[in-house]
């Protein structure tokens, strides 16, 4: 009998919104996006935790600059806070190390962590999803019942073409979507938006391509100065975030 | 004492299912403890006796059977198997507390004794599981 399952909406039921942001198709932007909105909600005071569920390829730590932190244990393991945001990533326990883990195990990694993580009180739960329809999305359909998702992507359309197959899957579901974000825009074309409404799906808008991002990875506090962030700000207003 | 977390979800686990089967009383609970999770036999115990306080229904004194169960790991490339204690040395401190939390990470931290591949499974003594319950109706 897997015991972990009953446990785990004891452990979310202090959550007021948990939101996934997730994409079909990887390189979009992700991980920026989900850092930069779990920075957002909590310089304006809320309470947010950081889950980095993409556990081949991890890089929320990277982009909020966490380095030395581990969880400390009471009655399970308790998030480091990283810039005021509760952050929990696999990174803790893999190192930068390769993760070779198969199917079966990423859902034992799920649901290990779900089990175990003590989140407390939060506002907002920001999920940084791994590309793709596989066993994490389905893991936090299936055990974090309350999720919206927030979904990116980049104006191609191999992208769109990836995102279009999520966007089904969530919408056959009836999983609640927030609305697209077209991420590192480089032209006025409305493509990404017409395929968007076309699923009858919110079309939020763009994040213009910021020459200068990558320079801000690892510092939040330059991080929150880049136009990116500007463009998320204007965006996350529309769903008033 | 991250072991009272998962003495938690047994106890979950196990008040769930006495409910399904309307019993009225727990007597027995059989909990299974995988070798890589290296739990802390004493203190998960002690967290379990605590947690079945005020349950309902009533799980009985001293009803939890822990037994230890050895992994086993099947390496998928060349078929070896092996015992986590039969590699443990080679790994350090911070390894092991990783795969205390996260079992799984063994993966990361360690490799087929025989030819070296990451891609082994777990196929015997992973971690905590709900073997068994006994009540009285």
């Amino acid at each position: 009998m897997e015991p972990r399952t009953s446990v785990i909406e004891k452990r979310l039921k202090n959550i007021d919104r948990i939101i996934a942001v997730a994409s079909g198709k990887g390189g979009v932007g992700k991980s920026m996006v989900a850092s930069c909105l779990a920075l957002h909600l909590s310089q304006k005071g809320y309470q947010v935790g950081l889950l980095d569920l993409d556990l081949y390829g991890p890089s929320s730590h990277i982009i909020l600059g966490v380095k030395n932190e581990f969880p400390t244990e009471e009655k399970g393991i308790i998030p480091p806070k990283v810039h005021g945001i509760s952050f929990m990533s696999i990174v803790y326990f893999t190192e930068e190390k390769p993760a070779p883990f198969r199917g079966v195990d990423i859902s034992n990694i799920i649901l290990e962590l779900l089990a175990i993580t003590q989140w407390g009180s939060l506002d907002f739960l920001i999920i940084d999803m791994p590309p793709g329809i596989g066993d994490e999305t389905l893991d936090v359909i299936r055990y974090m019942k309350t999720s919206e998702f927030l979904v990116a992507t980049t104006p191609s359309k191999v992208a769109m073409g990836a995102v279009s197959k999520l966007l089904n899957i969530l919408i056959e579901l009836k999983k609640p979507v927030l609305g697209v974000i077209e991420n590192m825009t480089m032209t006025d074309s409305s493509f990404i938006e017409q395929e968007v409404k076309r699923l009858q799906v919110r079309y939020l808008g763009k994040i213009h391509f910021d020459e200068i991002l990558e320079e801000s990875i690892g510092d939040p506090d330059r991080l929150s100065k880049t136009q990116a962030m500007k463009d998320l700000k204007v965006i996350l207003q529309k769903i008033k975030l | 004492m991250h072991e009272w977390a998962l003495a938690e979800s047994i106890i979950m686990a196990a008040v769930e299912e006495a409910q399904k089967e309307k019993l009225k009383t727990i007597t027995q609970v059989t909990v299974h403890i995988g070798e890589l999770q290296q739990i802390e036999k004493e203190i998960f115990l002690f967290a379990l006796n605590e947690l079945s306080k005020s349950q309902k229904p009533p799980i009985k004194k001293d009803a939890f059977l822990l037994k230890t169960e050895k992994s086993t790991l099947t390496c998928k490339n060349c078929g070896e198997t092996w015992k986590y204690s039969d590699m443990k040395k080679k790994l350090n401190e911070t390894e092991t507390e990783s795969i205390h939390f996260i079992p799984e990470v063994v993966f990361v931290h360690m490799r087929c004794p025989r030819c070296g591949s990451p891609d082994f499974e777990i196929t015997k003594g992973r971690g905590v599981v709900l073997s068994s319950i006994k009540g009285v109706r």
